[in-house]
C-alpha cells in the first residue's frame, strides 16, 4: 500500500478548514485511507540517522497516509484534497478538457528501433503553469509514487517532464547503441556516454534499481529534440538541459512504456493532478505521438467512459435499500458523477479519466457502500443452509494429535522450508535422491529447499532446548513436500507424523510402543497373518528420503525407525 | 511416642530446665550435632503450642581445619625447630618437611634459628635458642577451649589472616515450654495408609495438616502445541457455524492458481521475485486446465463478463511459474472451480487453515511462513451486510465483539473491507483481518452462475496471538533457539474460545 506524506497545514488550507489528529483518522478511515503516522521530516532524520544530523531539518507536521493501491489518483496532495472535498460535498468533481494548442501541435515521433526494448510512448503539455516551492515538490513526489507504484519500478512506465520553453519539437524517440547516446544527465556537469551512465550509475542508490531494465539491451531507448538535446534516456535518467524548476512555465511530459494502458493512466494522472495550477485550471494541451507504422494518436487521452447500472442491484450487492437518486448522490460523492435515467432505476455514471481503477460494475457498488458507510450497513446472516464435514485427513491429524500428546509426546511446531543440508548432508543423504522440491530465490540458506521429512525440525527443537529435563519427548504431524510428476504441478504433500525421543539411553522399547499405540488406535493389527503391521529390517531404501533403519508396514502406513529413537509415519494412502 | 530420639530428650531437658535452653549448649551437651538439635526443634514447632522457639544468632570464633592442626600438633614453626638436631639439619632437607617452608620463614623472623651459609654441603640451619614457647599453639587451643575472649583483637586478627582462625556465625534457638507443653508428644501422620483402614486406628492418630502454601507435583504428561490448539479452536468454530474444510495440503501452486485465477494482474508486485518464493525445480506447473485458461487470459487481457479487463498482453509461461502459495485463497479458487464443474449450482460455505509462504528474511517481526485462516460463502445474492454479519458472529465466537469495518483493496476482492477490532490493551483500533466478495472477473471464468456471490475473509493465525508463540518453535535468524518446551508446557487454553 503506498504512503503518501504531506504537509498537515497545507493539507488543512486546502481543505478549507482543521482537523484534530483524530477527526482526520476518522475522515481517512471512513474513506477508505489510513492516517499511519504523525511526525515530522525532523522526527524521520532523527529516527534514521540520529538527532545529529537531524539538527536543521524542518519541524513541520506531516501526515503519512496509506491509500489503496489501486487509488493512483490520489498519490499526492492535490488529488487528495480534491477526493475528500468531493466526498465531503464541498467541491464538485473538476472536468478535465484536452484542448488543442494555438499554434502547432507538439509532435512525438516514435522509430521502429525503440519495438524490441520499449515499444509505447505518450506526450502531453501543461501549458502556463503556475509552481511554487510545495507544489513543485509535489509534481516531482508523484511522479516518483507513479514510478513506485503503477509503473511497476519504472519497468512498465517510465515519466519524463521537461521545460518545454528550452526545447524545440518535433520530438524524437528512438533507440540507440550505448555508446552512441552522449548527453548531460540531470544533476551532472559535463557529458557522459550512455555506456559510462550505466556504470557511474551502478553506486547510485537511486537509479541503480532500474538499471536491469536496459542493462542488457543492445539499444537504448532515447528521445531527443529537433536539435538533437537529449530530452531523456528512459526509464534511467532525463538530461539536464530541460530540467524543470519551480519557475518552469510550459512542461513537457512523456511517458514511455512496455505497457501502453498504463502509460496512458499514468500521463492522464499527471495531467489531472497538476492542471490545477494551469492558468486555464484543468485544461491539458494536446500532444500527437506518431507511432512506427505511420498511424498518429492524440494524448492525453482523458477519456470519461459511460456506465449504467442498476440501482437494485446497487442495493442487492451492498444489502441496503436506497433510492435511485439517492445512490447517484453516493456515487458522485466517490468522485464517480451519476444520474438516475430511463425508468428510473437505471443509475447513469461518468468514469473520469482519474478512476481507471472502475472497470466493472463492483467497483462502482463499492464506491456506494463506501459513500453511504461500510459501518452504517445493517449486518444481516445469509440463509445459506449446509452440513459442514472436515477434511479426512485433517480429521485423522487431529484425533492422533490428542491421543500423541495423551501418550505423553509434546507438540511441536517447525518450518516447511529448510537448507538443502538439513534434508541431505545431515541425514547422510545425497541432495539428488531427496525429490525435493528447491526454490530458485531464497533470500537466507534456510528456506532452499521445502523438507521431505519431518526429522530436521524435531531434531533442531532438540539442540535448541538441550537445556531441558530429560527425557525429550517430541512429535510433529505436518506435511512434507515431494516431487511428483503425476500431479498438475509436479509436487505433492505428505502428511507425515514424526516422533523423538530423546535421552541418555536409547529407549526403542518406548518408541516401539509408542507405535503400537498408534497402531492401536488405528485399528491395525500386530502381526502380518492377521492383515496387521510388522516390523523389518530395512536396507535404508533409496526411494524414501529417509535413512531409517527399520520399516513398518499394514494397514495402508508406512512406518520408519531410524537410530532406534525416531519414528516416520506417511500417511500416504489413507486418509487421503 | 516422641517425635524421633532428638526431640524426646530435648523435650525431657526443657522439663527439667529452668525456663529454657539454647539448642547449641544442647547439642554440646548430647554430643551431637547441632543440626540434628535443630530438625527437632523445627519439627516440635510443627505441632503447635508444645514448645516456644526463639531465633538467637551468636557470634564465635572457629579454628579452620589448618588451625585445628596447629593446636594438635603445634605450629609449623615450631615444628621446624623441633625437627633440627643440635648439629644443625641441611636446609634443602628441612624444606622437604611438611611445614618447612611456612615454618622456616617464620621460625627465622622469630629468631629461632639460623642459617649457616658457608657449610660445606650447602647452606645449614642450626637451633639458636635452647627452648621456645609456641604462642601460636598456645593462643589456637585458648580459641578451641571456648576461651577466645582470652585473646586480644589484635591476636585474633593475625591468626585470622592466617586462615587459622574464622569467625562463624551460629543460629540457635532458645527453646522455652509452651503453653501446649508436654513431654508425651505423639509424632502426626503424613499420610493415611490401608493398614490405619483395616485396623482402625486412623481414628485415633492425628494427622499433620496438608502445606497450601508449596507448588504441587505437576503431572508428567505431553502437550499440545499451543498455536496448533489456536488452530484447533479455530477449525471447531468454523466447524459450528456450518462451514467444510477444504484440502489445502498442496504447498507447491502454480502461478496461475496463485494469482492468474485471481484476477490478479501478472505485473501485480506480489508476483515480483522479492516477495514470493518460486521454483527452481519443479519450476513450471505441468499441466492447467486449458478452457479455463483461455477464459482467464482473455478477461485480463481484453475483459469480458462486464469488465474492462486490464488490457495487457497475458502469458501463459507466467501463469505456469511455480511457487510456494502465498496465500490459502489459491486453494480456495480452486474449490470455487471445482464447485461450479458441478450442475446445479449448489450453496456452500468452505473454511480452511494452513501454511502459506513469503519470502522474507526471518526477524522478529517478519515470519518466511505463517498460517492462513480462511472462510469463503457461496450463495445466490449475497450481500456485504451477510459478509458483515458473518464476520461478526464469526468474531464473537473468538470473544472480539466490537468490530468496524474500513474500505480496503484487494485485487481480487470488489467491494473489500479490512476488519477492525477495538484493543483494550492498546486502547486503539487494530487490524484483524481482511475481507471482501470475490470479483466477478474471477468466478464468471470460472463458470459459476452469474447471480452467485461469493463473500470470504482471511485472516492470520499468528497475528491474534502472538508472533512470540511460533518464534520459540523455531530456528531463527542465526541458528536455532527458543524452548518450545516451555513455551509448551506453560501455555493456558486458548482465551476467547
Amino acid at each position: 500500500m503506498p504512503t503518501v506524506s504531506v504537509k498537515r497545514d497545507l493539507l488543512f488550507q486546502a481543505l478549507g478548514r482543521t482537523y484534530t489528529d483524530e477527526e482526520f483518522d476518522e475522515l481517512c478511515f471512513e474513506f477508505g485511507l489510513e492516517l499511519d503516522e504523525i511526525t515530522s521530516e525532523k522526527e524521520i532524520i532523527s529516527k534514521e540517522q540520529g538527532n545529529v544530523k537531524a539538527a536543521g531539518a524542518s519541524d513541520v507536521v506531516l501526515y503519512k497516509i496509506d491509500v489503496p493501491a489501486n487509488r493512483y489518483d490520489l498519490l499526492c496532495l492535490e488529488g487528495l484534497v480534491r477526493g475528500l472535498q468531493v466526498f465531503k460535498e464541498r467541491i464538485k468533481a473538476p472536468v478535465y478538457k484536452r484542448v488543442m494548442p494555438d499554434g502547432k501541435i507538439q509532435k512525438l515521433i516514435i522509430t521502429e528501433e525503440t519495438a524490441k526494448i520499449r515499444p509505447f510512448a505518450v506526450a502531453a503539455v501543461l501549458r502556463n503553469i503556475k509552481f511554487t516551492k510545495d507544489r513543485y515538490d509535489s509534481f516531482i513526489e508523484l511522479q516518483e509514487k507513479l514510478h513506485q507504484n503503477i509503473c511497476r519500478k519504472r519497468a512498465l512506465v517510465a515519466i519524463g517532464t521537461h521545460d518545454l520553453d528550452t526545447l524545440s519539437g518535433p520530438f524524437t524517440y528512438t533507440a540507440k547503441r550505448p555508446s552512441d547516446i552522449k548527453f548531460k544527465p540531470l544533476n551532472k556537469t559535463k557529458e557522459y556516454t550512455a555506456c559510462e551512465l550505466m556504470n557511474i550509475y551502478k553506486t547510485d542508490n537511486h537509479l541503480k534499481h532500474y538499471l536491469h531494465i536496459i542493462e542488457n539491451k543492445p539499444l537504448y531507448p532515447v528521445i531527443y529534440d529537433s536539435n538533437g538535446v537529449v530530452l531523456s534516456m528512459p526509464p534511467i535518467i532525463n538530461g539536464d538541459h530541460s530540467r524543470i524548476t519551480v519557475n518552469t512555465r510550459n512542461i513537457f511530459i512523456e511517458c514511455t512504456g512496455t505497457d501502453f494502458t498504463k502509460a496512458k493512466i499514468v500521463l492522464d494522472i499527471i495531467v489531472t493532478m497538476f492542471s490545477e495550477y494551469c492558468e486555464n485550471q484543468f485544461t491539458v494541451e494536446a500532444a500527437e505521438v506518431v507511432f512506427p507504422n505511420g498511424k498518429s494518436y492524440t494524448f492525453p487521452e482523458l477519456a470519461y467512459r459511460k456506465e449504467m447500472v442498476r440501482a437494485d442491484l446497487i442495493n442487492k450487492k451492498v444489502g441496503i435499500r436506497e433510492t435511485p437518486e439517492n445512490l447517484a448522490k453516493l456515487l458522485t460523492r466517490m468522485y464517480l458523477k451519476s444520474e438516475v435515467i430511463g425508468d428510473g432505476n437505471q443509475i447513469e455514471i461518468e468514469i473520469p479519466p482519474t478512476r481507471a481503477d472502475i472497470i466493472h460494475a463492483c467497483d462502482i457498488v463499492e464506491d456506494a457502500a463506501i459513500a453511504y458507510g461500510y459501518n452504517n450497513i445493517q449486518m444481516t446472516l445469509p440463509k445459506t443452509y449446509t452440513i459442514a464435514n472436515q477434511f479426512p485427513l485433517n480429521k485423522l491429524t487431529e484425533l492422533l494429535r490428542y491421543d500423541m500428546a495423551a501418550a505423553g509426546f509434546t507438540e511441536v511446531l517447525t518450518f516447511a522450508l529448510c537448507s538443502q543440508e538439513d534434508i541431505a548432508d545431515k541425514l547422510g543423504l545425497d541432495i539428488s535422491a531427496t525429490k525435493a522440491v528447491h526454490i530458485s530465490n531464497p533470500k537466507t540458506a534456510e528456506f532452499q529447499v521445502a523438507r521431505t521429512t519431518l526429522l530436521p525440525g524435531l531434531l533442531k527443537t532438540i539442540a535448541a532446548n538441550r537445556k531441558m529435563p530429560l527425557p525429550l519427548k517430541l512429535f510433529e504431524i505436518s506435511d512434507i513436500v515431494i516431487k511428483d510428476s503425476n500431479t498438475d504441478v509436479g509436487a505433492k504433500n505428505y502428511r507425515h507424523l514424526c516422533a523423538v525421543y530423546y535421552n541418555k539411553n536409547p529407549g526403542f522399547e518406548i518408541i516401539h510402543g509408542l507405535l503400537d499405540r498408534i497402531m492401536q488406535l488405528l485399528d491395525v493389527p500386530p502381526g502380518e497373518d492377521k492383515g496387521g503391521y510388522v516390523i523389518k529390517a530395512s536396507e535404508g531404501k533409496t526411494d524414501e528420503p529417509n535413512p531409517e533403519l527399520v520399516t513398518v508396514s499394514g494397514g495402508g502406513y508406512t512406518l520408519f525407525f531410524m537410530k532406534l529413537v525416531i519414528l516416520i509415519w506417511d500417511f500416504r494412502k489413507k486418509g487421503r | 511416642m516422641a517425635d524421633g530420639p532428638v526431640a524426646e530428650l530435648l523435650l525431657r531437658r526443657l522439663e527439667a530446665s529452668d525456663g529454657g535452653l539454647d539448642s547449641a549448649e544442647l547439642a554440646a551437651e548430647l554430643g551431637m550435632e547441632h543440626q540434628a538439635v535443630v530438625g527437632a526443634v523445627k519439627s516440635l514447632q510443627a505441632l503447635g503450642e508444645v514448645i516456644e522457639a526463639e531465633l538467637r544468632s551468636t557470634k564465635r570464633w572457629e579454628l579452620t581445619a589448618e588451625g585445628e592442626e596447629i593446636a594438635r600438633e603445634g605450629s609449623h614453626e615450631a615444628r621446624v625447630f623441633r625437627s633440627i638436631p643440635p648439629e644443625g639439619l641441611a636446609q634443602s632437607e628441612l624444606m622437604r618437611l611438611p611445614s618447612g617452608k611456612v615454618g622456616f620463614s617464620k621460625a627465622m623472623s622469630n629468631k629461632w634459628i639460623r642459617v649457616d651459609k658457608s657449610a660445606a654441603d650447602g647452606p645449614r640451619v642450626f637451633r639458636v635458642v635452647d627452648s621456645m614457647e609456641d604462642e601460636v599453639q598456645r593462643r589456637l587451643q585458648l580459641v578451641q577451649g571456648g576461651q577466645a575472649e582470652k585473646l586480644g583483637e589484635k591476636e585474633r586478627s593475625e591468626l585470622r589472616k592466617r586462615k587459622l582462625l574464622a569467625e562463624v556465625t551460629l543460629k540457635t534457638y532458645w527453646v522455652s515450654k509452651g503453653s501446649a507443653f508436654s513431654t508425651s508428644i505423639s509424632k502426626q501422620e503424613t499420610e493415611l495408609s490401608p493398614e490405619m483402614i483395616s485396623s482402625g486406628s486412623w481414628r485415633d492418630r492425628p494427622f499433620k495438616p496438608y502445606n497450601f502454601l508449596a507448588h504441587g507435583v505437576l503431572p508428567d504428561s505431553g502437550h499440545l502445541h499451543p498455536l496448533l490448539k489456536v488452530r484447533s479452536q479455530f477449525r471447531q468454530i468454523f466447524l459450528e457455524m456450518g462451514f467444510t474444510e477444504m484440502p489445502t495440503d498442496n504447498f507447491i501452486e502454480s502461478s496461475f492458481w496463485n494469482f492468474d485465477a485471481l484476477f490478479q494482474p501478472q505485473q501485480h508486485p506480489a508476483r515480483d521475485q522479492h516477495d514470493t518464493f518460486f521454483l527452481r525445480d519443479p519450476a513450471e506447473a505441468l499441466q492447467l486446465p486449458m478452457d479455463y485458461v483461455q477464459r482467464v487470459k482473455r478477461t485480463h487481457s481484453q475483459g469480458g463478463y462486464g469488465s474492462q479487463g486490464y488490457k495487457y498482453t497475458w502469458k501463459l509461461d507466467e501463469a505456469r511459474k511455480n511457487l510456494l502459495r502465498t496465500h490459502t485463497t489459491s486453494a480456495s479458487a480452486r474449490a470455487l472451480y471445482r464447485l461450479a464443474q458441478k450442475k446445479p449450482f449448489t450453496p456452500v460455505k468452505y473454511f480452511s487453515i494452513d501454511r502459506v509462504f513469503r519470502n522474507e528474511t526471518l526477524d522478529a517481526t517478519h515470519l518466511a511462513e505463517f498460517h492462513q485462516i480462511e472462510g469463503v460463502v457461496a450463495d445466490h445474492g449475497l450481500t456485504l451486510g451477510h459478509l458483515m454479519g458473518v464476520l461478526r458472529e464469526f468474531f464473537t465466537k473468538l470473544g472480539i465483539t466490537q468490530l468496524r469495518f474500513k474500505p480496503a483493496y484487494n485485487p481480487y476482492t470488489e467491494p473489500s473491507m479490512e476488519v477492525f477490532s477495538y484493543h483494550q490493551g492498546l486502547k486503539k483500533w487494530v487490524e484483524v483481518g481482511n475481507s471482501g466478495v470475490f470479483r466477478p472477473e474471477m468466478l464468471l471464468p470460472m463458470g459459476l452462475p452469474e447471480n452467485v456471490s461469493v463473500i470470504a475473509w482471511g485472516l492470520s493465525l499468528e497475528r491474534p496471538n502472538d508472533d512470540q508463540i511460533w518464534h520459540q518453535q523455531h530456528p531463527g535468524p542465526g541458528g536455532p533457539q527458543g524452548k518450545p518446551a516451555d513455551g509448551v508446557r506453560q501455555s493456558p487454553v486458548p482465551p476467547g474460545c
